[in-house]
């Protein structure tokens, strides 16, 4: 079996009529390629086809003299018991019809993408109002049980979307400061009004870049190992266990995680505007030369109290859409785990984009209102 | 070259920490034999076929497969070995994201680029029709198959390559009986159609007591005997009592004498007639 002897085969003229095809050597996988092309050819008719210097087959091998002689509707002599017990095997396929591959014109699937499209969209859209719907719900019938309350849940969800998001979401906010000061120094050193890039700073951190980065780390970070988790469970039949057992998976999975992140998506955003403000401050003492106590004086000066409510209102919001957005689209793998990675992206997209719509929002809303 | 042994293990020791697996396992497969592997859960019938594929690395010992030492390949050494066998994994462990047979073909794309897209499809299409799958089942995905029919896919992935060796971690749990018994059926035949040598590990009397030449017994951390198994009902060991003489296993052991016994009576009765 090691030493293959390669596949081979000569056609001669029969005495009766019709072509013999002799075959020789090894006709196993490992030698078969070749020869399979050269077998389909042979130009017919071929009456016979010879196996007696056929030294070794296997089930490939005998497919392929299978397959020639049913084509030419050939006797196939001088074949070992072996590789006759193999062609009786592998002829037995014939009396199953092959199935195609089902087959769908590119216009009719382009349709059906579309239309397939669509009502995912809608269906998605109640299903998520649905999950909303279960998830307030749960969080009441909590409110009126504190004792089925899951505290030691929360708490490890504080310590995943809060207290380990520090060391990235500090960089990230701390490197974004450096930026929205260094690229606000140069344009405005054009009017020479240098000094504003500290209003910049202040009230675009505590406005809006804080609590959108940081919503955007934690959507990635936690919005993300939401829908991971919880499609594993739905995998696993986890989720399935719990309900057969009476336990309400909203309130044992959804309503920590979205507390969790309501809770901790202020706490973060107030850590991001400050780092970005330190960012800030420090570019501004290197290239303008204005030293952190003129900074800190002049940033209390241009920054409203209004502002960083601003901020704390949107953030606990965006933290309530992250959430949500990971659970429910954990909710909604079923199958394989190539799921588990499309319900991660597409938690992950939905928050992200939820939260930038409702930031559009928010900014209109909050200007109109006298906040600007 | 046709030496007896498929598989010869020797000194074989495997821990995880401080549990230790296995204590000095040696075991041998013949050419052409279905071997049997039973033990108590936990006594590492999964970690020893995992430790002969190459799947974990022993602490000591020697494992030659087809007279090859096969520790410390690498994954992509020792490919002319890992051509010649075919493993059944006890989830199917079928790729998910591909259909049967784009699973099927796996291994032959993978170890015969050179095949022509025509001879792929026909081969996926005998192989389904070999390991008893219905031709349609070809286009479907794994997570639309049933428990037996992945099974099955899964023994036609396996059979892909032509193996001499098929190794089988417990193909008929999770089956109902008469599914059991018609992969066991089927096992057999594909054995002696094929020439195939098969290591099985299983829980299943019944598979045991219809297709295995010989059943070797995992306690102790090591082979305990290894036998036919009426050499086995001589040996006397708590747990191999227990096994075999417990309630199911003299079930199994009266079910098979049945079967035997059928075809006698059933000639003692045409004789008298």
């Amino acid at each position: 079996m090691v030493m293959a002897n390669p596949a081979n085969f000569v056609v001669e003229d029969s005495p009766e009529g019709g072509r013999i095809v002799r075959l020789s050597g090894s006709f196993v996988i490992a030698s078969i390629s070749g020869v399979d092309g050269q077998l389909r050819n042979v130009t017919g008719p071929v009456s016979q086809i010879d196996l007696s210097a056929v030294d070794q087959m296997d089930t490939v091998g005998a497919w392929l003299v299978h397959r020639t002689a049913k084509f030419y509707a050939a006797d196939i002599t001088g074949c070992a018991k072996d590789a006759g017990r193999l062609i009786d095997a592998v002829s037995g396929v014939d009396a199953a019809e092959a199935v195609p591959r089902p087959h769908v014109s590119s216009l009719n699937r382009f349709l059906a993408e579309v239309g397939g499209g669509v009502v995912v969209g809608i269906t998605t859209l109640l299903q998520f109002l649905g999950f909303v719907g279960q998830v307030v719900k749960a969080f009441f019938i909590l409110m009126m049980n504190p004792g089925r309350f899951r505290w030691h849940a929360v708490v490890q969800h504080f310590d995943m979307v809060g207290v380990r998001a520090l060391g990235i979401v500090g960089l990230m906010s701390f490197l974004i400061g450096i930026v929205i000061a260094q690229q606000g120094a140069v344009q405005l050193r054009q009017f020479g009004a240098e000094i504003f890039t500290i209003n910049l700073i202040g009230r675009l951190t505590l406005r809006e870049l804080g609590i959108l980065m940081t919503a955007i780390m934690v959507a990635g970070r936690s919005g993300s190992a939401f829908a991971a988790q919880i499609g594993t469970m739905k995998i696993t039949e986890e989720i399935d266990a719990m309900r057969t057992i009476g336990v309400v998976p909203a309130e044992a999975l959804v309503v920590p995680r979205v507390i969790a992140a309501v809770i901790m998506m202020p706490l973060l955003g107030i850590y991001a505007s400050l780092m970005s403000i330190i960012g800030g401050g420090i570019l501004c003492w290197i290239v303008l030369d204005i030293p952190p106590a003129t900074f800190v004086q002049r940033l209390r000066e241009v920054t409203p109290l209004t502002d960083f409510w601003v901020g704390m209102i949107k953030a606990p919001i965006f933290g309530a859409i992250i959430a949500m957005a990971g659970c429910f689209q954990g909710m909604q793998v079923k199958g394989n785990a190539e799921q588990v990675g499309l319900k991660t992206t597409a938690a992950v997209v939905q928050a992200i984009f939820l939260v930038i719509v409702l930031d559009a929002f928010f900014a209109v809303f909050f200007s109109e209102i006298g906040w600007g | 070259m046709d030496q007896p042994n498929i598989i010869s293990v020797t000194g074989l020791c495997n821990s995880f920490g401080d549990q230790v697996i296995h204590q000095d396992l040696n075991i041998e497969v013949r050419r052409g034999e279905i071997l049997g592997v039973v033990g108590g859960s936990g006594t590492g019938k999964s970690v020893l076929m995992r430790s002969i594929i190459g799947l974990q690395e022993p602490i000591a010992g020697q494992i030659r497969v087809f007279n090859q030492g096969m520790i410390g390949k690498e994954e992509d050494e020792a490919t002319d070995v890992r051509r010649r066998w075919g493993a059944l994994f006890q989830g199917g462990a079928l790729f998910s994201t591909l259909t049967v047979a784009e699973n099927i073909q796996v291994p032959l794309r993978e170890f015969y680029p050179d095949f022509s897209k025509d001879l792929l499809d026909e081969i996926a299409r005998y192989k389904i029709f070999l390991s008893g799958l219905p031709p349609e089942a070809a286009h479907k995905y794994p997570s639309e198959l049933s428990g037996g029919m992945r099974k099955r896919a899964s023994l036609a992935r396996a059979l892909a390559m032509d193996p001499e060796l098929l190794f089988l971690d417990e193909p008929t749990s999770g089956l109902d009986p008469i599914g059991a018994a018609n992969f066991d059926n089927l096992t057999r035949d594909l054995k002696e159609t094929l020439g195939l040598t098969v290591f099985l590990i299983t829980h299943d009397l019944d598979t045991l007591y219809a297709i295995c030449d010989r059943v070797a017994v995992l306690a102790d951390q090591k082979v305990i005997a290894i036998g036919a198994i009426e050499e086995l009902l001589a040996i006397d060991h708590p747990w191999i009592n227990a096994y075999f003489s417990g309630p199911r296993g003299r079930a199994a052991r009266r079910g098979h004498s049945d079967q035997n016994g059928k075809v006698r009576a059933e000639m003692q009765q045409r004789g008298r007639s």
